[in-house]
């Protein structure tokens, strides 16, 4: 049974109006090179400027990772060639990041009892490089395009140490840190334009007391399904070796999405020798800690206390609980339809069922659905005073999750209300008691099933639109009076 | 003082340098000179002082979180050797 050992590097873009030395915009999706300056082409002579907001939102990944801020950052020239790097080197920082000595806490499975920590080794500040396009044709016609937009948008760094052991531990990380940034709100981790990225570091052992294999780094991962993906293909790679009596050698690979394999890179290109010296440009930053405590005290609620708060406030299972705060948007959603219906658990019953369902079965989340928290609770409250059935609600559901309709819109247009008018009722009773006197004296000699027959044929006569509970009610009492 | 060959096609390649035979053994000699001179300063007494990162003594220099004005593409892309369309063209990066 082998061991293994997973670590995580994670890039996040944050969700700044700037880029991080200088003001060029960093909006999304915008003409090649139209936003690029002087400084962040790394003309010779420009300076970069940091950009303060830049700094408060690492001061408050630190502080929601559990790190410590460090009293002093400084910024660290990485040197390397390529083409998506205009001035040949990227500023990150290497001795004094902003904040070290972490740890996320991934909410307790089902699966597991004890829940797990994974540290954080280091949370830093860099550049993000350009975009690179490469054409079709190979050879001497082949040639790159770079695009400039992105080279300077502030990225943060999450380093962690390699605390997790399985491709779940690997998931939940991904899940519960991208969570934080959300909640945070300094990043839009939108992973379909890249401002979420990944690598990953997996070793293994043949069990937990021999030594550890090489480690083996993947790069190229933009997704949580290519980082599991990658992962498990790598894992598989390395046992294969060992099992073969053969070694894994310590390399960095890159994942191909397409083949569904990591590919090894030239041994030269995967040994970096990035000769990281301090920027001579950009002089130290020191936090002084008035700035800690204002953040501190600006903290939004995060997931984890989140989670604990629903458990107590709407008296939710820690499973229902553990749902709903796994998605910002959705524990949103949740806390918005318990205002209009305060049935914390009926309402839960309902997003982890009905809506929950909706939305796996079109692969979007809460926040692209038409659906509203208003129109949830509207249709729980019709559903409370028996304007319409269970039955009719999953209908009238599937309509407003199709259409973005309110509740009440569709039950008046479709003419769904459930017929709760007691003499209306009485009336149709009274039609079908005269239809079937076999069935009164059936009742009569104790044969009690009759009234589920009856209630059927009452149902029918009104279309369905019978409130079902109040025709049995009516149903006994006319019965015994017969 | 000479540079190995050995290292001096490291650093060439990381440089992305491609040095012939006579270059490689003049730039080997060049650099052990460099190396050497700045080597003088080891001579110093440097117990108990600081290591000076920046000649300086600024601190906290920063800017507020608002958009300025980018450069018009052409001139972006003006002094670059080789272009196509609104991009930047460099010789095909893979293989
Ligand atoms: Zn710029």
């Amino acid at each position: 049974m082998y061991q293994t050992v997973i670590g995580l590097e994670v890039h996040a873009e944050l969700s700044l109006d700037t880029k991080i030395f200088c003001g060029c915009s960093t909006k999304f999706g915008q003409e090649p090179n139209s936003q690029t300056c002087p400084i962040c082409l790394g003309l010779p002579g420009a300076l970069p400027v940091l950009n303060e907001e830049a700094v408060k939102y690492i001061i408050k990944i630190g502080l929601a990772l559990g790190c410590r801020i460090l009293p002093e950052a400084r910024f660290d020239r990485k040197n390397y060639y390529y083409p998506d790097l205009p001035k040949n080197y990227q500023i990150s920082q290497n001795y004094l990041p902003f904040a070290v000595d972490g740890y996320l806490e991934l909410p307790p499975s089902q699966k597991k009892g004890t829940p797990i920590k994974v540290g954080i080794d280091n949370v830093h500040l860099e550049e993000d490089t350009g975009k690179n396009i490469h054409s079709e044709s190979g050879g001497r016609e082949g040639y790159s395009l770079v695009d400039f937009n992105r080279a300077g948008i502030p990225l943060v760094e999450i380093v962690t140490r390699p605390d997790m052991h399985s491709l779940e531990d690997t998931e939940s990380f991904m899940v519960s840190l991208r969570n934080i940034l959300l909640y945070l709100g300094v990043s839009n981790c939108k992973m379909e334009e890249g401002a979420l990225r990944f690598e990953a570091s997996v070793s293994i052992r043949p069990d937990e007391a021999s030594s550890l294999n090489a480690r083996v780094e993947i790069k190229n991962l933009n997704s949580f399904k290519s980082v599991l993906r990658s992962l498990q293909y790598e894992i598989e790679r390395q046992r294969r070796l060992l099992s073969g009596g053969e070694i894994v050698s310590g390399e960095t690979r890159l994942w191909d999405e397409k083949e569904g394999k990591t590919l090894t890179m030239r041994v030269k290109e995967s040994s970096p020798d990035y000769r990281y010296f301090p920027e001579p440009d950009l002089p130290p930053v020191v936090i002084k800690p008035q700035w800690i405590k204002t953040i501190r005290a600006a903290m939004p609620e995060l997931p984890a206390e989140r989670l604990r708060r629903f458990v107590k406030k709407y008296h939710l299972p820690p499973y229902d609980a553990i749902i709903l705060t796994s998605s910002k948007s959705l524990a949103d959603f949740y806390e918005e339809v318990v205002e209009g219906f305060p049935d914390g658990k009926h309402v839960s019953n309902w997003i982890m069922g009905e809506v929950l369902e909706k939305l796996k079965e079109r692969k979007i989340g809460i926040e692209e659905s038409s659906l509203t928290p208003a129109s949830l609770s509207e249709l729980l409250n019709l559903i409370k005073c028996g304007t319409i059935s269970g039955k009719m609600a999953r209908e009238v559901f599937a309509e407003m999750f199709a259409t973005g309709k309110g509740a009440g819109e569709i039950v008046k247009e479709r003419g769904l209300a459930q017929i709760s008018d007691t003499r209306k009722i009485k009336e149709t009773i009274d039609l079908i008691l005269k239809k079937n006197p076999a069935a009164i004296s059936d009742f009569q000699t104790g044969k009690k099933k009759v009234i589920a027959y009856l209630t059927g044929q009452v149902m029918k006569e009104t279309k369905g639109a019978a409130n079902p509970q109040l025709v049995n009610e009516l149903l006994q009492e006319a019965l015994q009076q017969q | 003082m000479k540079i190995e060959k050995k290292e001096v096609e490291h650093i060439a390649r990381l440089a992305r340098l491609k040095l012939n035979e006579e270059e490689k053994e003049r730039f080997g000699r060049q650099l052990g000179q460099i190396l050497k001179y700045i080597e003088k300063l080891n001579e110093l007494n440097t117990e108990g002082v600081e290591p000076a990162l920046h000649i300086v003594p600024l601190q906290n220099i920063m800017r507020k979180d608002e958009v300025k004005d980018s450069l018009p593409v052409k001139d972006a892309l003006a002094n670059a050797p080789a272009t196509k369309g609104k991009y930047f063209k460099v010789p095909r990066i893979i293989e």
